[in-house]
């Protein structure tokens, strides 16, 4: 009933070709995006921003870079961390060795950086497909990790290896709050996120789906692959190595290599699996299932046990997380393959005919 | 049924959403709140159990001794696996809860790291005894961190000083091959600037032998080894990578008595599984080693695990990393006592004042032996605004195939050589940072 199309009508070809054509999509999205920038930062705690919203937006942010490589393009990687790793150290030494550099161009650079590597390691994928590939990007993981451990220039030769940033500023104001900080991902989740979607609906996204479709038919018909996948790398470790420059400035605030370990390439690869390939909207719906949900559940088990009166151990309490977890995630793509942004779209569909389906 | 369901359902709900939103609304009166990070699962889960199981004994045991001067502590513990992104998410979900934590343990060299920037904003005293970043030993520039009972600097020259008095005279060294095998990270390369200083001037050979985490793959560093035959091989490793060293060692035909580990390489789960193949193998203890009859050990078996109020397996009370979890519980209980002292007896301290105790400790031995550290703690443990650690000197003990055994007396670690290093990397962190250091009026605040 609420949800319902009719009598409005596109009469320009700019109307047929908003984002969102239906008005309470519009809406919908106006008033989350609102209730974002403007309602949590005054209601919610600390605690929340710093420790679950951040890194939900951030996460996020990775998880629109993997979905464009993975999920438009079709090219499986499994060198993510290493993208994020080179865009948290390109930026730290942007930042460090160019006094007065503002933060967000180091953040820019950071990202370039990782684009220049994302086209090195992106070359395999103009040989091999799938499989091979992932296995070929992994090679990225094992060479960031090497690269950060062993090179001294990298990490200004700290005795430890570890590196820190401090006293960050955006246009003068100190990223020092949480809310600061949260407000801060916010903005560069919000323009990178409507870059992307933008690109994935223009002429170069259709080319990315093609190759992923079937990159022979693709091909002939005048997709040239090289560019195509290229590029798709080039954006794709752009984003990611911006999120991961986020991650360490403004999450870590210090960090050492294994901060980016494989652990995270394949975190990032189940975050666009489960939230849905080849939607931007998945990939929050991803990053949320991927961070906030084991938090959610190592917070939430005490007390649902609490309620019945039994006190249940921390480690009682961590493998249960585990295990829920994985099921969850089974149970999810069993229930839908296509992942939670196709349940979704497939919950607004029938909110179109409600109450009356046919 | 169904409506039991839904309210059961919903109150579930708000419970949890309540404890996201507004942690920090709960105060309560009377009771010190210390949030433990421990790690019971994940990769390095058997040695962070043991540790975990001492802290929260350790708690237990003050609050059935009546708490510090009647304040009782309110414990919990949240579960980071060892994963630097987890840790910093437990301590932004536990510092302010429950009046506010007086003092975290990062448990983690990765986490005290991210928690380093931190902790100065939230003012929040870290604790790392006997690990972490060892610059943080000067209090001038590190106001929040401390690394009581000695750092990997003073691990580092206390074993240097051990192979020193096995060869018979610190000059014997000269000439010498010492081989560091470490974990390739933050953590195995704190030893490397203090052993480098010592080569330099005692004229040993160091050669460095990284080992990628998680560290079951030596075989490439063992051939170096073989070919290189050092006179002393260091072991800087956590986990899985020191039984795997051992038993690579045993495999090359290294002698295990020319072996020396970190104390993080020298307790029962690094060596129990080699057993026999791991005689003769020596680590570095920073004030303790294991000790099933020390009085404090006998006392937590009587209040606590006699009771079936124990933490973990009875067994394991007494060995290396329980008793490193006690200790280092005990000197932020100390810190509280000390800080009680001056802001007020029977309240409870803020981190700020915490902060203070920490850095006025002063246990002699008589005040250790009177808590239950006889044998194991060496007084006097007095720190001071500018030394953070307290004590310097450490023990060698031997695995003998079935136990540890000390081997070595105190070794107090040279002073004159670790305070320059801490100094000039502590002011070159200073400097990065653009911090000045502390005003003697701040040490008194």
């Amino acid at each position: 009933m609420l949800y319902r199309e009719n009598g409005q009508f596109k009469t320009s070809y700019s109307a047929d070709q908003q984002i969102f054509p239906i008005a309470q999509d519009r809406w919908l999205v106006g008033a989350l995006i609102a209730l974002a920038f403007v309602a949590v930062p005054l209601l919610a705690s600390d605690y929340l921003m710093r420790a679950i919203l951040i890194p939900f937006l951030i996460f996020s942010l990775a998880a629109v870079g993997v979905n464009i490589l993975v999920g438009y393009c079709g090219q499986i990687s499994l060198g993510s961390g290493a993208f994020m790793a080179v865009g948290a150290y390109g930026a730290y030494n942007f930042f460090v060795r160019l006094p007065g550099l503002p933060l967000i161009p180091a953040l820019i650079l950071g990202g370039l950086c990782a684009t220049a590597f994302g086209i090195l390691f992106g070359l395999p994928s103009l040989r091999v497909r799938g499989l091979y590939l992932a296995v070929a990007t992994l090679a990225a993981q094992f060479f960031a990790d090497w690269m950060f451990l062993r090179i001294k220039w990298f990490t200004m030769d700290t005795p430890s290896g570890s590196v820190a940033v401090s006293n960050l500023q955006v246009f003068g104001l100190p990223l020092e709050s949480a809310a600061s900080k949260y407000l801060f991902c916010l903005a560069v989740l919000a323009v990178i996120a409507l870059l992307a979607k933008n690109l994935v609906r223009s002429a170069i996204g259709r080319e990315w789906m093609a190759i992923r479709d079937m990159d022979v038919a693709a091909a002939v018909i005048g997709i040239r692959p090289m560019y195509a996948k290229l590029s798709a790398f080039a954006v794709s470790s752009f984003i990611i190595g911006v999120a991961g420059a986020l991650w360490a400035f403004v999450y870590l605030g210090a960090w050492e290599p294994s901060a980016f370990s494989v652990d995270y390439s394949f975190r990032l690869l189940f975050m666009v699996i489960i939230g849905g390939l080849g939607s931007i909207m998945g990939s929050f719906f991803g990053a949320a299932f991927i961070v906030v949900l084991p938090i959610a559940l190592s917070q939430f088990l005490p007390a649902v046990a609490g309620l019945f009166g039994v006190e249940i151990s921390t480690t009682a309490v961590s493998h249960a997380e585990l295990m829920i977890f994985g099921g969850l995630i089974v149970w999810f793509l069993i229930v839908e393959p296509h992942g939670l942004a196709k349940l979704w779209s497939i919950g607004k569909q029938k909110l179109r005919l409600w109450p009356f389906p046919h | 049924m169904k409506f039991r369901k839904i309210v059961l359902a919903t109150a579930v709900a708000v419970t949890g959403a309540s404890a996201l939103v507004a942690g920090s609304a709960w105060a309560q009166a009377k009771e010190q709140y210390l949030p433990v990070l421990s790690y019971r699962t994940g990769a390095y889960a058997p040695n962070g159990t043991p540790t975990a199981n001492g802290i929260v004994d350790y708690y237990k045991l003050v609050n059935a001794r009546g708490g510090i001067n009647g304040v009782k502590l309110l414990v919990e513990e949240c579960e980071t696996m060892y994963d630097t992104a987890r840790s910093v998410e437990c301590y932004e979900r536990l510092k302010g809860k429950n009046g506010g934590a007086a003092l975290i343990h990062p448990w983690s060299t990765g986490a005290t790291f991210a928690l380093t920037e931190k902790a100065p904003v939230d003012k929040i005293p870290l604790i790392t005894t006997g690990y972490g970043r060892s610059e943080s030993a000067d209090g001038t520039v590190f106001k929040w961190n401390f690394p009581l009972l000695g750092t990997y600097w003073v691990a580092a020259d206390a074993i240097v000083q051990a192979i020193g008095a096995k060869e018979g005279g610190m000059d014997k060294l000269k000439g010498k091959k010492i081989a560091l095998v470490y974990h390739d990270s933050p953590f195995g390369k704190e030893p490397i600037p203090l052993l480098q200083e010592r080569a330099k001037m005692l004229g040993f050979d160091l050669q460095l032998l990284p080992v990628t985490a998680p560290g079951v793959e030596q075989k490439a560093t063992w051939l170096q080894i073989r070919q290189a035959r050092p006179d002393y091989t260091l072991l800087w490793g956590w986990g899985v990578m020191n039984s795997t060293a051992l038993k690579e060692a045993q495999a090359t035909g290294y002698p295990r008595e020319k072996m020396y580990g970190v104390w993080w390489s020298g307790a029962e789960p690094d060596v129990r599984d080699v057993g026999q193949g791991a005689k003769g193998y020596n680590a570095v203890t920073l004030q303790h080693g294991t000790d099933k009859s020390a009085p404090i050990v006998k006392e937590i078996l009587a209040k606590l695990h006699d009771k079936g109020q124990g933490t973990g397996p009875r067994d394991e009370v007494g060995e290396t990393l329980y008793l490193r979890g006690v200790v280092s519980a005990a000197m932020g209980v100390e810190g509280i006592r000390a800080a009680q002292e001056r802001f007020g007896k029977g309240k409870v301290m803020t981190g700020e004042q915490v902060r203070w105790g920490l850095e006025n400790l002063n246990l002699t031995q008589a005040k250790l032996d009177a808590l239950g550290f006889k044998g194991v703690l060496r007084g006097p443990i007095s720190t001071s605004c500018a030394d953070h650690v307290g004590s310097g000197a450490a023990r060698i003990h031997t695995w003998d195939g079935s136990k540890w055994v000390f081997s070595s007396g105190w070794i107090e670690s040279d002073q004159q050589i670790i305070k320059p290093m801490v100094r000039s990397t502590a002011s070159k962190y200073a400097a990065e940072k653009k911090l000045t250091a502390r005003t003697p009026a701040d040490c008194q605040s």
